[in-house]
């Protein structure tokens, strides 16, 4: 691909089979619809039982779960299929948002939390990247997209062959995008990965970083490798 | 106020009172047992001693000279005045000689002690008795001792002895002088009893009464309270006491609940003023892009636009919960050593090219590693709120912009100071009013922001226990971060 990625194109690395657990059927819809639109299929559970159910008996590749719902909340849902050896990724969605809130998610076997509201482009990248862990590339030392390479070992970046010398901040925020090459990253993605503080940045302390790092791997280069989602994030992505 | 009985009776102190009553008086009957028992054994041992040194004395008269001597002496010592009783009768018990006229039947039959105070009657008494009287028959034989008892006879103990010619001596002592001393015992703790009594139930009705007064204070001032006067609070009198402190401790309650409430009313006017602009906004957007006739693009851009906004809405609605989460309170559990230094120099590094790019000199001095207890991630970003804001602010500087992070221990506080060398804040009302929620000072209105940074770190601050404070740095604003010192172990 050499030019940038329109923005209506949110990229998707094949279609993913989606478990929705939310009691509010409209935003269940809506959530079902915009996967659906995304690329991917969601079946949704409108309560903690049919959703343990479901998610027991059926081959997902990312479970979206609201923390509140009838029947049963989602945190005993989650602790239920990790004790029966379920390792499907697993987002929370909450609208409590208080500050242990993510840690007690995380605590009880989700991989990932979202406070509501969100931005749906938010979401769905969350949820790619998750499903993306699934295959795991955090065993590969050498990360490689287009004529980009990353070696986490020698932490040595070469383009085209050329040797690029980066800051470390810059390395672990390229090697965080190479290993989700092809997906939608968000800036609170990176804030959380790259410097392990989940807020919102309140200005765009995150796209300046980045472009310092697109002005290292690019000038010089024809191609450009590092796009920007508009309304969503960055996307690393060869030619 | 009336005060009723059972309406007493329904108050605690009044109960507790009433019991206390209850075991005092208890205590105090047991004493007087106790003491009138004690008083009256002591007497007796003494009246018996009496009597043994005068058997002792009238002993030895009996060896010096026999018989005679013994009638002398007894004769003798029977015109002293006194409370002893002296009499020798002869086998069958008819008197002889002594100071005693008669007695009550029986008693000089068995030797030994008289197991039971018994009534006699003095030599003489009799005749004044009948001048008295007129109507008592002048008792004769020893026997006849039996009307004594109707009479106001006296009581007295005696040891009782045979002579070798089988004659009777008996020698004893008058109880009236023990038994009047007893009386006066008996008599002072019955009124000291009755006196506690009194005084108990007085105390008990002054206490209960201004207990009882001091809570329906109490109870009416809540009722006040309850009656929509959230600013009203409960009576102090400054006494400290339980009362007080129960007082005192409602009120810091009161206090809190008032303030939870205030900050209710401010977050919902402030939802309604400043989420209801961007939403019209937003709205406004959507209708015009309706109404007229567009390319795809510019339905395209519209829609961007509106996603932008809403996005910036999601994020301004966030803070606004994040804030009142944490004026709220938290559980502790979420706080862990945090190392400013390292959040420092995270912060640093995350805005020097932000900075950079404004061409503002981001500057920090900080020791190698400062540890306060806390929650890493909330302090991360009031600091991070603070120094987008400096960043913005010292952007006027009239040379040089530059934004300085000083890390330090200053007594029992870690000081964490971000100054700008921008205008500042001159004026000292608007510095204070600075850290309010969307408050966003007249100049900084061109500036984007939701308003809620510096509101959000105060919140932050206050959830570490400690303190935001604004203060001139000459020339800029220098706005510090003061976290209580761990406890060095």
């Amino acid at each position: 691909m050499t030019a940038p990625q329109p923005s209506s194109e949110i990229a998707y690395n094949g279609s993913m089979k989606i478990l929705v657990m939310e009691d509010d059927r409209e935003a269940a819809d809506y959530l079902q619809k915009a996967f659906a639109e995304a690329g991917h299929t969601a079946h949704v559970a409108g309560d903690g039982e049919t959703g343990f159910a479901l998610a027991d008996a059926g081959d997902y590749d990312v479970m979206v779960v609201d923390r509140l719902m009838p029947r049963r909340d989602g945190l005993s849902v989650i602790a239920a299929l990790r004790s029966r050896g379920n390792t499907t990724p697993v987002l929370i969605l909450s609208a409590l948002g208080e500050v242990d809130d993510r840690v007690t998610g995380l605590r009880a076997g989700s991989d990932d939390y979202l406070t509501k509201p969100y931005a749906f482009s938010e979401l769905l990248a969350r949820v790619e990247v998750l499903n993306r862990r699934a295959s795991a590339r955090e065993s590969e030392t050498v990360y490689r997209v287009g004529d980009l390479e990353l070696d986490r070992l020698s932490h040595s970046v070469k383009r085209a062959g050329r040797e690029i010398t980066l800051q470390p901040r810059e390395f672990r925020l390229l090697e965080y995008l190479m290993r989700h090459a092809g997906q939608v990253v968000t800036r609170t993605m990176l804030l959380e990965n790259v410097w392990d503080y989940h807020f919102d940045p309140q200005t765009n302390v995150i796209d300046v970083h980045v472009s310092r790092l697109r002005g290292k791997i690019e000038k010089g280069f024809d191609k450009p490798i590092l796009h920007t989602i508009r309304g969503a994030g960055y996307m690393l992505k060869g030619g | 106020m009336a005060l009723s009985l059972p309406a007493i009776m329904k108050t605690t102190a009044a109960r507790l009172s009433a019991l206390y009553l209850l075991l005092f008086a208890l205590c105090a009957v047991l004493l007087v047992f106790y003491m009138t028992s004690l008083s009256a054994r002591m007497l007796m041992a003494q009246t018996q001693d009496t009597i043994n040194d005068e058997v002792l004395g009238l002993a030895r008269a009996y060896q010096r000279g026999g018989l005679p001597v013994l009638v002398r002496v007894v004769e003798n010592r029977s015109r002293q005045p006194g409370a002893n009783l002296y009499l020798i009768a002869d086998a069958n018990g008819q008197i002889l000689t002594g100071n005693v006229q008669s007695l009550e039947p029986g008693v000089i039959e068995t030797e030994g002690w008289t197991t039971e105070p018994f009534s006699y009657q003095r030599f003489g008494e009799g005749e004044l008795d009948r001048l008295r009287g007129g109507d008592q028959s002048a008792p004769s034989t020893g026997t006849s001792g039996a009307q004594a008892e109707g009479e106001k006879g006296h009581n007295a103990i005696a040891l009782v002895l045979r002579l070798p010619n089988q004659m009777i001596m008996l020698v004893g002592r008058d109880l009236g002088e023990p038994e009047r001393f007893r009386a006066v015992i008996k008599r002072a703790l019955m009124l000291a009893l009755g006196m506690m009594g009194l005084g108990g139930l007085l105390i008990w009705f002054f206490v209960g009464h201004a207990a009882l007064k001091r809570i329906d204070n109490v109870s009416e001032a809540s009722r006040r309270i309850l009656g929509g006067d959230l600013s009203g609070r409960l009576p102090v009198t400054g006494a400290g006491d339980e009362f007080d402190r129960l007082s005192e401790s409602l009120n810091t309650m009161l206090a809190r609940i008032a303030m939870l409430n205030e900050g209710l009313k401010q977050v919902s006017d402030n939802i309604a003023h400043d989420l209801k602009t961007p939403l019209t906004r937003l709205r406004n957007r959507a209708e015009a892009t309706l109404a007229g006739k567009h390319k795809t693009d510019a339905y395209r851009q519209a829609l961007e636009g509106t996603i932008a906004e809403s996005d910036q809405l999601i994020k301004t609605f966030n803070a606004i919960l994040m804030i009142s989460r944490l004026e709220a309170g938290y559980s502790s559990e979420t706080t862990s050593p945090v190392d400013l230094a390292a959040t420092v120099s995270d912060v640093v590094e995350l805005y020097e090219p932000v900075a950079e790019e404004v061409g503002v000199a981001l500057e920090a001095s900080a020791p190698d590693a400062l540890v306060v207890n806390g929650n890493r991630e909330l302090i991360g970003q009031a600091l991070s709120n603070i120094v987008d804001n400096a960043i913005k602010y010292s952007t006027d500087a009239t040379e040089g912009p530059k934004v300085r992070l000083t890390l330090a221990r200053v007594g029992n506080e870690i000081k964490l100071a971000v100054a700008d060398n921008g205008h500042g804040i001159p004026d000292d009302g608007d510095r204070a009013r600075a850290t309010e929620r969307f408050v966003r000072l007249e100049k900084s209105r061109s500036q984007p922001g939701s308003g809620l940074g510096l509101s959000l770190a105060k919140a932050i601050m206050t959830f570490h226990n400690g303190r935001l404070d604004l203060a001139p740095a000459n020339p800029g604003l220098s706005v510090v971060m003061s976290f209580p010192a761990r406890e060095m172990h």
